[in-house]
């Protein structure tokens, strides 16, 4: 199957979201940091893209940088994010407040800092639905109440008019999700939604969000370090590593057989559930600081099957016939090839 | 042959909290004093030189048990005893109390900022005073940095130098610098990206086979107490709902709680399938349910149930395993079933 997944899997004629070579730099005392360098991918209508990897990776910059909201003085210094075709990366502060909620909902990890606590939740979906769409009081809050019922919160008539602290944390998050989706925006940028939340609750959570995006045509950019939410719920993943996408494809490909030596260690990392083993097998060593970022591949110091020319030249990200990696052993005129030991490859 | 007590053994321990409002509201309010049952009768035993885990979510009290095993806290009911001796007795004599240490979740917070690495490492040794030279001193230091996978070279570092995975390791030697036989580790790994996770679950495994070691592990994590676990202990709002050697709970888990917290794990085996997640959440252990605390989450709760505090018995055909569970007492719980057997049936019965 030689199928190329460099596009989305999802319906519709365009992608939602365009992200192409977006480069996020941060100036320092000590010269500039570049967190994000040549990040690219689509999102489709109705499609999950997965985010993964580990802490400073960049994925939460690059929900970050697509919903406007980057720590100053982080900045996009190159590259360009399209919504629906329209570029949004430079678009001046009040512009982009209005896509904000009413194009791109946004839930992030903690639900208790996301909603105001001195206002009930009721009035908060009213004034974000007010502000984005044209509705009188009644409806607006008829149309609460049914997001309440819809994100599956018991007795939502009467609890309309609690406060915040008046939920559990599963609730809360349900709440949330309530608000990012109750002016329907097309795109929704869900950061560690469910990292907050216990087990138990976490699943309820993945369920709501993925029945929503569903039923809405609702595309979703889930960042997540937790390759188990991206399995379940994802379409499409991005593994990143060290501000960089080092593989892209269909989720069960990335999944069941990573070609990136990195995403093949990280699987590998992951303690199974139904067996012991002996020992696990990890990666050695740590992601690298911003300030240090090796030269060629940012893989290269960890990677077991580095050749010269990883240290030297940066990969782009290549077809290997089920994904596209950011490694040099794809390449047909590397000295070295893809070697056959990759797992279930 | 094995020696005969145990490292540690609880028996029927409870830890309670004070969380009643200040006295003047509480008088114009009218209402009582409020207590928090964090730990509401637990009994264990850790054979020398094997880990006992406990897991359950938020709230269940696991990170109070690890607190007063180390003598954090002192139960409010119930005794603990340390290789046989009452636990107030054996931490009053500096030579037992070496013998027990504690790893701690956040290795950002629990290594101090403003110390050099050799100095935290060896803070135990000199207040144990084993070493009092300081050439040796040295010597003790590099040789723990080494053990754990650190240069000798790192002692002259400060922590923010290191990668959480890197810290969590200095905490590490830093609970070997006593010689202990008896570390208690609440969540060691939580804290850390899953690929230095798998370095620090390796290490620990590691030194237990190397140095003989015992383990309490507190985790929220199934799958990482299924690599490092002899037996595991399932809590729900403070007390034990399951007790079993790990094989038999991933194979045959029997607690509905159990079955509803391996069913609730994303898995990537399962991509695609759907998952029937277990409903509701977990009550305030300041007014648990009457009967079985899970009963009103549980899909086999009856009259009984909420009436009665079913009992830790083996289920029959399971004499390793405790479960406090009614219907498994009565033999109305469906067949055990492994966890991830149904995974493995639905990746084949669905499509991606």
């Amino acid at each position: 199957m030689m199928q190329v997944q460099d596009r989305p899997l999802g319906r519709g004629p365009g992608p939602i979201l365009e992200v192409r070579d977006l480069r996020v730099e941060f100036p320092t005392r000590r010269g500039v940091l570049t967190a994000l360098d040549g990040v690219s991918f689509d999102i489709a209508p109705g499609e999950v893209l997965g985010v993964v990897g580990e802490s400073g990776a960049g994925k939460s910059m690059t929900g970050a940088a697509i919903i406007g909201l980057l720590e100053p003085p982080g900045r996009i210094a190159g590259g360009e994010i399209r919504l629906n075709g329209r570029r949004i990366d430079n678009l001046p502060y009040e512009p982009m407040r209005r896509i904000r909620g009413r194009e791109i909902g946004a839930i992030f990890q903690d639900p208790l800092t996301t909603l105001n606590p001195l206002y009930t939740v009721g009035r908060q979906l009213i004034e974000t639905m007010q502000t984005h769409l044209d509705l009188s009081d009644r409806e607006a809050r008829q149309r609460a109440i049914g997001w309440l019922e819809m994100v599956g919160i018991p007795a939502a008539a009467q609890r309309v008019d609690s406060y915040p602290h008046e939920f559990s944390g599963g609730m809360r998050q349900r709440v949330v999700i309530a608000l990012a989706l109750c002016a329907e925006p097309k795109l929704i940028v869900a950061d560690e939604p469910t990292t907050a939340l216990d087990v138990s609750i976490q699943a309820q959570i993945i369920a709501l969000l993925k029945r929503l995006a569903r039923e809405k045509g609702t595309a979703m950019m889930l960042v997540t370090h937790d390759m188990g939410v991206i399995a379940e719920t994802a379409d499409r993943v991005a593994v990143m590593y060290a501000g960089r996408v080092a593989e892209i494809g269909p989720v069960r490909d990335v999944v069941k057989a990573p070609k990136h030596p990195y995403t093949d260690g990280l699987m590998a990392s992951i303690p199974p559930l139904d067996r012991k083993v002996h020992h696990l097998a990890g990666i050695e060593g740590a992601m690298p600081r911003l300030s240090a970022i090796p030269r060629g591949c940012a893989f290269n110091p960890r990677c077991p099957h580095v050749f010269d020319r990883c240290r030297v030249e940066r990969p782009e990200l290549l077809d290997t016939g089920t994904t596209r990696a950011a490694c040099w052993l794809y390449d047909p005129a590397s000295e070295k090839q893809a070697p056959e030991l990759f797992r279930h490859a | 042959m094995p020696d005969p007590v145990p490292m540690l053994a609880a028996e029927d321990v409870a830890r309670s909290f004070d969380v009643s409002r200040p006295w003047l509201q509480r008088v114009l309010a009218g209402e009582g004093k409020r207590t928090l049952r964090a730990v509401d009768g637990v009994s264990f035993e850790i054979p020398k030189g094997t880990t006992l885990s406990l897991v359950g979510e938020s709230g269940c009290g696991k990170s109070t048990v690890a607190r007063l095993v180390v003598g954090l806290y002192r139960p409010s009911r119930g005794r603990i005893l340390f290789d046989g001796v009452e636990l107030e007795q054996a931490r009053a004599d500096a030579a037992q109390r070496r013998r027990m240490q504690m790893i701690f979740q956040d290795p950002y917070a629990s290594l101090n900022p403003r110390w050099r690495v050799r100095d935290i490492v060896a803070e135990p040794i000199r207040a144990f005073g084993m070493v009092s030279e300081a050439a040796a001193q040295r010597e003790k230091v590099a040789e723990l940095l080494t053990q754990v996978g650190l240069s000798p070279l790192d002692g002259e570092k400060y922590p923010h130098e290191f990668s959480g995975g890197q810290r969590q390791r200095i905490s590490i030697a830093r609970a070997l610098s006593s010689n202990p036989e008896f570390l208690v580790c609440d969540e060691p790994t939580s804290a850390l990206d899953v690929s230095v996770q798998a370095q620090i679950l390796n290490l620990m495994k590691d030194l237990q086979r190397r140095l003989g070691l015992t383990y309490l592990f507190i985790s929220h994590n199934l799958a990482v107490v299924r690599q490092i676990s002899d037996r595991i202990g399932v809590m729900y709002l403070g007390r034990l709902v399951e007790l079993a050697p790990a094989e038999t709970l991933f194979t045959a888990p029997r607690h509905p709680y159990t079955r509803a917290l391996m069913e609730a794990i994303p898995d990537l085996d399962m991509t695609g399938r759907q998952r029937i997640p277990v409903g509701g959440e977990v009550p305030s252990p300041i007014s648990p349910p009457s009967g079985c605390p899970f009963h009103p989450r549980c899909p086999l709760a009856n009259a009984r149930c909420k009436a009665e505090m079913p009992a830790l018995l083996p289920p029959r055909g399971q004499p390793d395993t405790i479960v406090a569970c009614h219907a498994v007492e009565e033999g109305r719980d469906p067949a055990p079933a492994p966890a991830g057997a149904d995974q493995r049936m639905g990746t084949t019965a669905t499509a991606l």
